[in-house]
């Protein structure tokens, strides 16, 4: 940017493109239905509901975003405020349109989301279309306006500013979540005084912002000196801050279910498998640079072999043989075997092939293993289309005692889910830093260099596709036991999907970044009906966005990020690398 | 290359070797087991194969779209089987509103043919979107990287469509022109149309590749960028034209297969027969346009004849749920011992 983009000249094509933008994003939103499903959760009650925050949160990140640039550019100001202004109008456009023509021609046929619900929301239940569409165009302006000026309040106010509606607008999200964890602690008539009915009352949402808003003041007023004291601690000092906040944190995971209650471990539990599968495809995806697709084979192995050893149905091998040793935690190592079994079965025909056909390859195994779990050539071992049931919990007897502990509530299974979580994480972690896990990188960047360097790449990559697959069998091992019963359907190639996805908004490699990806992608969905019915669109729009702007995730991890700070700009002429395998030549 | 085998030899080719032996004794003892017990009349097995001709010449149009974007940009785009989608799920509308008018059994020869350019224009228009958004910012990325975005833009497309037109599954009427049989025979009329549409839109597509401008250029540009562009030739242009042209064929594709099995539309119909059309372009050698339709054929061939002729000699019950299966089988083993393809030997030395 110089200072010949200041002018009106290139103002006006950046506002409209700006507000067009804006303003089909706001179409596409109701079309697809995703405004009237969220219109049902009120983020403050009478006020908000997150189906309007959907309407005009893109009008105000438009507003804000094109301000920006604009300053950036060394624009004027006077155009820079007619540039917001003018975005606002833009962007309420199409969605003016969209009511209209709604309201004109039943397109409700074709377009089964747009209907009257819809234009209630978009016309704020007035009677003439016109007039509740022009009210709705005023309030995208003036969210475009109010972005427009955020970007005006001097950085360290605007930063409390947004931490602190943030957090409001995430309890009103969330209400119902936070209301169920508060009622461990308090009483209910001190909730009822900020909630009503699992939702933020206006007073509970000032008070949420007004206390936010102090406490991230303090910190950007603080916030340095505390940091600056805490570098210059002595180290040993730093490492017992480290230990301390470790250790807190292993408390906190140890008591987590108490906390949550018994629905909410059932989300941490999905959470906690996708975690386990995260980290085994990581093995292959994020450390030797296979795309694997197929990774729902292992889960699938994992959970049919605990299915059927364990169970206590008519498919159970322990009903058949008439043994009854075969219990949870016998099988569970089988289990893991026989997935690593397979892994490396099907590993070995992929060894020659590289990148895309490798991942057509895997997804090829998926589907082939999905459309034999159902099929009736298999259905007298595997039950085909009817699964598995009657799969036992784990159980302990302690020693001495007759005391049996069963794992087969939510809070329990939450410590068996979380063992085995430790152990990936702890497999993960020495391997990230291990000789074989600098291979497996090595072969990541560039497989013909790493095999001149003397590293067997078969050898190495069987090993990541294995141990990929043992920890994938161990989660549907698991899963098997904490669900009583297997299904086919369990086992969709959009299992492979969610962890692809997970990985890739976490950071390819990062072991922080998969956790963060298996919380926010795979909790949110559990925690809000809503977002859950727009799970894969969702997912879907990530995946492009990642990869288009941020490739290396959101926690990159250091390896990678070194790499990608070597790296050329995007933008520069690919000539040097054009016979590099792994580039396309420009 | 194999002076010294000795030295050459790996357990990977063993295993490799084991398996290729096995399944071709696996094929041939299924076969010969099926034939011998004489299960099926010779008529039967014509039905077979023209309604797997009929299914291959659909699975061959989308494999166009695929062959033709690989050639170009070496880049499997995973998201056209979602293209398919898009053009037969929106011209299923019109094909009703037809339908209701009346005018899709009068005038059927009108009627079929504007519902293929209609699906065929919102297919293209998918498509260059798509090419727009998802694909032109990582031209240069590592080869992985396009590949992810393209599962991401598939399951965007899908669940987007599905937010349109609802989830549930979308009829196409039937015609009545089209639902008799070949007098004499017992192959129905509709397959054999099918076929023939199908075989004029890629004799088309072949005129266009090798007899125009257009195809010239596009055909340069898959030789070679670089040297392209110094000769005047817009790569921007033809990588978006490449991309129309694939969609529009592949939402063609998506009438035809209405016309021929109306069981139905949805927004997950594009997923599966766009992963055998990419075996189909894999099988006839990607890259390669008459290889593309000749590996949708066969594949559409092998997937009807396959689970009778193989498993039902086998023994396995069911076998006809395993369709599948074949294909899938068939995908991993052309990946595995022919990742050249039938035809295509030009472009294997590239990508490598």
């Amino acid at each position: 940017m110089n200072e010949k983009n200041s002018g009106i000249s290139d103002l006006i094509p950046n506002v409209v493109r700006t507000g067009l933008l804006v303003g089909l994003v706001i179409v596409y939103v109701s079309v697809i239905g995703m405004v009237e499903t969220f219109n049902e959760r009120d983020v403050i009650r009478d006020w908000v509901t997150m189906g309007q925050l959907l309407i005009f949160m893109p009008a105000i990140v438009g507003g804000f975003l094109l301000t920006r640039r604009r300053l950036k550019a060394g624009s004027e100001l006077g155009l820079t405020l007619l540039g917001g202004l003018v975005v606002g109008i833009i962007s309420s456009v199409p969605v003016v349109l969209l009511v209209l023509v709604a309201s004109w021609i039943d397109v409700g046929e074709i377009f089964v989301n747009v209907n009257r619900d819809l234009m209630e929301i978009l016309t704020f239940d007035n009677d003439s279309p016109l007039l509740g569409a022009l009210m709705t165009a005023g309030f995208i302006t003036l969210a475009a306006i109010v972005g427009m000026l955020v970007m005006f309040i001097p950085e360290r106010y605007r930063q409390a500013l947004l931490t602190a509606v943030g957090v409001t607008l995430g309890v009103g999200v969330m209400a119902e979540l936070v209301t169920l964890v508060l009622r461990q602690f308090v009483s209910r008539d001190f909730i009822d005084v900020f909630f009503r009915r699992d939702e933020l009352k206006l007073n509970g949402a000032l008070t949420v912002f007004g206390i936010s808003l102090a406490l991230s003041l303090l910190w950007s007023f603080y916030g340095a000196t505390i940091r600056e004291r805490y570098t210059t601690l002595p180290s040993r000092q730093q490492r017992n801050v480290e230990r301390g906040g470790f250790t807190a944190l292993g408390i906190l995971l140890l008591v987590l279910p108490w906390i949550l209650g018994a629905f909410l471990s059932n989300v941490t539990n999905s959470i906690g498998l996708y975690i386990l599968m995260g980290l085994g495809l990581n093995i292959a995806i994020g450390l030797a640079g296979l795309l694997d697709l197929g990774y729902v084979t292992n889960f699938a192995v994992g959970a049919y072999v605990m299915g059927v050893l364990t169970s206590t149905g008519p498919l159970g091998v322990g009903e058949q043989l008439g043994i009854d040793f075969l219990n949870f935690w016998l099988v569970l190592p089988i289990a893991v075997l026989c997935a690593m079994f397979t892994g490396f079965i099907f590993a070995v025909p992929v060894l020659r092939m590289r990148g895309d056909y490798l991942a057509i390859a895997t997804l090829g195994f998926g589907e082939i293993i999905g459309k034999l779990a159902v099929s009736d050539a298999l259905s007298p071992i595997i039950g085909g289309a009817q699964g598995v049931l009657f799969i036992p919990s784990p159980m302990i007897s302690i020693p001495f005692t007759d005391i049996t502990l069963e794992f087969s509530d939510p809070q329990m299974l939450y410590y068996v889910i979380l063992g085995a979580c430790a152990l990936a994480l702890f497999v993960s972690i020495r391997l990230n830093n291990s000789r074989t896990g600098r291979q497996w990188m090595s072969i990541r960047e560039d497989e013909d260099v790493a095999q001149a360097m003397g590293i067997d790449t078969a050898r190495s990559k069987l090993l990541a596709f294995t141990l990929s697959a043992a920890t994938g069998g161990l989660a549907g091992a698991i899963f098997a036991a904490q669900v009583d019963s297997v299904f086919p359907n369990s086992f969709r190639v959009l299992v492979s999907i969610n962890v692809l996805s997970l990985i890739i908004v976490g950071g390819m490699g990062s072991v922080p970044g998969i956790v963060l990806g298996a919380v926010v992608l795979i909790g949110l969905p559990e925690l809000l009906r809503e977002f859950s019915e727009y799970r894969l669109l969702l997912y879907g729009i990530l995946l492009v966005f990642m990869m288009t702007s941020r490739p290396e995730g959101f926690i990159p991890s250091r390896v990678h990020r070194r790499e990608l700070k070597q790296d050329d700009p995007p933008d520069s002429p690919p000539a040097e690398d054009a016979d590099s395998p792994t580039l396309n030549p420009a | 290359m194999n002076q010294n085998w000795i030295e050459d030899f790996s357990w990977v080719d063993l295993i490799i070797n084991v398996l290729r032996v096995g399944i071709i004794v696996l094929v041939i003892v299924g076969s010969f087991n099926t034939l011998a017990s004489g299960r099926f009349t010779g008529e039967q097995w014509l039905s077979l194969v023209v309604s797997g001709l009929a299914q291959g010449s659909i699975y061959a149009l989308i494999a166009l779209g695929y062959t033709l974007v690989y050639g170009i940009l070496l880049m499997i785009n995973f998201a056209h089987g979602e293209v398919y989608m898009a053009g037969a799920f929106t011209a299923y509308f019109l094909a009703d509103y037809f339908n209701r008018t009346g005018f899709l059994n009068n005038y059927p020869l009108l009627a079929i043919p504007l519902l293929i350019l209609f699906a065929g224009f919102i297919s293209m228009m998918v498509a260059i979107l798509l090419e727009r958004v998802a694909y032109r910012p990582l031209r240069n990325s590592p080869r992985l990287v396009p590949l992810i975005t393209a599962i991401g833009a598939s399951f965007f497309l899908q669940y987007t469509f599905r937010g349109f037109y609802g989830s549930g599954f979308k009829s196409y009427p039937t015609i009545d022109i089209l639902s008799g049989s070949i007098p004499g025979t017992n192959v129905p009329l509709n397959q054999v149309v099918v076929f023939i549409f199908a075989l004029v839109l890629m004799l088309g597509l072949y005129w266009l590749v090798e007899h125009t401008r257009l195809g010239k250029a596009m055909r340069a540009v898959s030789e070679d960028k670089e040297v392209s562009s110094l000769m005047g030739i817009d790569i921007d242009r033809i990588i978006v034209l490449t991309f129309a042209i694939g969609g529009a064929l592949a939402g063609a594709a998506g009438v035809i297969n209405g016309l021929y099995r109306p069981q139905g539309v949805n927004f997950f119909m594009g997923f599966i027969p766009g992963i055998k059309a990419f075996t189909a372009a894999v099988l006839g050698g990607i890259g390669n346009i008459i290889g593309a339709m000749l590996g949708g054929l066969f594949l559409g061939v092998i997937e009807a004849v396959g689970p009778n002729l193989v498993l039902a000699g086998l023994g396995v019950p069911g076998a006809n749920q395993l369709k599948d299966v074949i294909a899938f089988t068939m995908l991993v083993l052309v990946l595995i011992f022919r990742p050249q393809g039938i035809l295509g030997e030009r472009l294997a030395e590239k990508k490598a």
